[in-house]
């Protein structure tokens, strides 16, 4: 009976707060740019069935134009078909180093705020460490010790969320593991895991999957600038930052080679940024700044 | 005040033990033998031993950390492997730089950002909040390494009027800085806004209005005092972002500071500078943040009773 009560009090309050969402403007806006974002990712093969790769001197550093609509880099290669591709790379390492960070750190935040004690004393002090590293930097000096590349990116950029994660899932069950429905549970002999799995974990949802997304837009530009410090994804692969950085040395020629890329990710980005904010404002409006 | 210092300080100590077991073990967590990556695929078998020994490698695991701690605690990070030259002296000339860019980067993001965020709250839902609040979700979102190279098209191609990069004059230092406070302005002005949004709705103020203050005073003596208190802890927060944007910045604008030697080193497999650098930066960090929550106890005295 209570789990049908809090479930439908829980059901009760996404509803209300996707219908608040989808009054907001913005959010609807940062959603929309998110959906193109992905169908882009989706459909890049259809959109432009050219390889993104493939080399072609002669039309090397053309302005955008009819024919390339955002124009050609320094290898004669269209830059919005490398755009395009380079949405599946930026959105993988975007949703990769999320699931990463979600993965070690809620079960991590949930045993530590729960149990509290010397577990939660070990646990908080190893994500002091991580946290005395500033989380661009971490992710940096990760990399130099995995090395470049796609997977080692999405690694760095998720295990440097980790610590963040871990501290925002543990201050969510600090606060609610004192509450009546708790205390309730665990009187008629629930077990701690139970507790977890269908007691707090739905409570700590809101503030994760606000985070979440908010997080996305925080992934894509680590991974951006790993690759544009050229420590990150690896030419031929067209990820936005790794193109952006190959751009920088043509400003003076061609500054189109690095403008779009940059646009790309300042716009997936945004995307994110508005509709976190649309989220947090329409399910949790305390979280606010 | 002195109970809550010695407290904080104490605090660090075992987040800068973890800091040097984390580094400890960054150049042991190499793929395969560290002694042959630092020495490289054309070193003969004996260079590799000698590295090793120089790494202490061939010792056990604790005496080798032992032995790191207490270099660390003198400062000697080791040699470069590219110049040869200790890594202390590598860091410190860059240090000045990173620190001069970072100054003048927060100064010019608190001259436009708290001033922004006053506004938006005095006229709430305004034109004037919602030109603000939308440009710090744009500065939010907006790559910081963009942006320079932005910067630089607008205002070293197309308006030829300041350098490309590089350092010497403050017309070197103005691109880097506007780069890198526009990763600090947005932080500012939202938390300024939201702070003082709050902070007019209080007592204090109804009462201050009461009397009859004008708006002005009310504003800039009763409420931007207790508004500000908050954003001081804005600025421990978003250090960690301004080092990062550093890194990205500086390697924009050929700024010679310590996040561009970071990154010459990575490319370059220097270990120990990695390594020493990594280091400046971690104690960089706990440092503002343990200036930021000293400063935070000694203005608002709830802080440090708590």
């Amino acid at each position: 009976m209570h789990d049908f009560e809090s479930s439908r009090i829980e059901h009760g309050r996404f509803k209300r707060g996707f219908s608040k969402l989808l009054r907001n403007k913005a959010a609807c806006f940062g959603g929309l740019v998110i959906l193109l974002f992905l169908l882009t990712a989706v459909s890049a093969p259809l959109i432009h069935p050219k390889n993104p790769n493939v080399q072609d001197i002669r039309h090397s550093l053309e302005r955008p134009s009819w024919n390339n609509l955002l124009g050609t880099d320094e290898l004669g290669r269209s830059i919005l078909g490398r755009i395009v591709y380079g949405s599946r790379i930026s959105l993988t390492i975007g949703l990769g180093a999320i699931a990463l960070g979600l993965i070690v750190g809620v079960p991590f935040g949930l045993i530590s705020g729960y149990f509290g004690g010397k577990i939660d004393f070990i646990i908080q002090r190893l994500t002091d460490i991580m946290l005395s590293f500033p989380p661009f930097l971490l992710a940096l000096g990760l990399v130099s010790v995995l090395g470049v590349g796609l997977k080692n990116t999405l690694i760095s950029v998720g295990l440097s969320s980790i610590p963040y994660m871990i501290r925002l899932v543990r201050g969510v069950v600090i606060s609610i593991r004192e509450q009546v429905y708790v205390e309730a549970a665990r009187a008629v002999g629930t077990s701690d895991g139970v507790i977890l799995y269908r007691h707090i974990l739905p409570n700590v949802m809101v503030p994760i999957i606000v985070n979440t997304t908010l997080g996305m837009g925080m992934a894509i530009t680590f991974a951006a600038g790993l690759g544009f410090l050229g420590v990150g994804v690896q030419p031929p692969d067209p990820e936005w930052g790794t193109m952006l950085g190959s751009g920088r040395s043509l400003i003076f020629a061609a500054p189109h080679v690095a403008t779009f890329p940059g646009l790309a990710i300042f716009m997936a980005v945004l995307g994110f940024n508005l509709l976190g904010d649309g989220l947090r404002d329409a399910l949790d409006p305390r979280m606010k700044a | 005040m002195f109970q809550y210092t010695i407290k904080r300080l104490l605090s660090t100590i075992p987040v800068l033990l973890g800091i040097s077991v984390m580094l400890f073990f960054m150049l042991r967590a190499l793929p395969g033998d560290p002694a042959q990556v630092i020495a490289g695929d054309m070193a003969t078998q004996k260079e590799v031993e000698l590295i090793r020994h120089q790494l202490g490698l061939d010792r056990p695991t604790h005496i080798q950390y032992g032995h790191f701690l207490w270099r660390l605690m003198r400062l000697d990070l080791g040699n470069s492997i590219k110049t040869q030259n200790p890594v202390i002296t590598e860091i410190l000339p860059r240090l000045k730089n990173t620190a001069i860019l970072a100054v003048t980067a927060t100064l010019l993001a608190c001259l436009l950002g708290i001033p922004a965020g006053i506004v938006a709250a005095v006229r709430p839902y305004t034109i004037w909040d919602i030109l603000v609040t939308s440009l710090a979700l744009f500065g939010i979102s907006m790559p910081a390494f963009w942006l320079g190279l932005m910067l630089i098209v607008m205002f070293s191609v197309k308006l030829p009027w300041l350098p490309v990069g590089g350092s010497g004059g403050i017309q070197f230092l103005v691109l880097p800085a506007v780069t890198l406070a526009s990763l600090l302005v947005a932080a500012f002005a939202r938390n300024t806004r939201s702070s003082m949004m709050e902070t007019l709705t209080q007592d204090y103020i109804t009462t201050a209005r009461s009397k009859g203050l004008k708006e002005e005073a009310v504003i800039i003596r009763h409420a931007l005092k207790n508004a500000l208190i908050p954003v001081v802890t804005v600025i421990g927060l978003q250090f960690g972002g301004l080092l990062g944007g550093a890194v990205l910045t500086e390697t924009v604008f050929s700024w010679p500071g310590i996040g561009r030697l970071l990154v010459e080193s990575i490319l370059a497999r220097d270990y120990p500078v990695i390594q020493g650098s990594i280091l400046v930066f971690a104690l960089l960090f706990i440092l503002v943040n343990l200036i930021v929550d000293l400063l935070y106890g000694l203005i608002d005295p709830r802080v440090r009773y708590a």
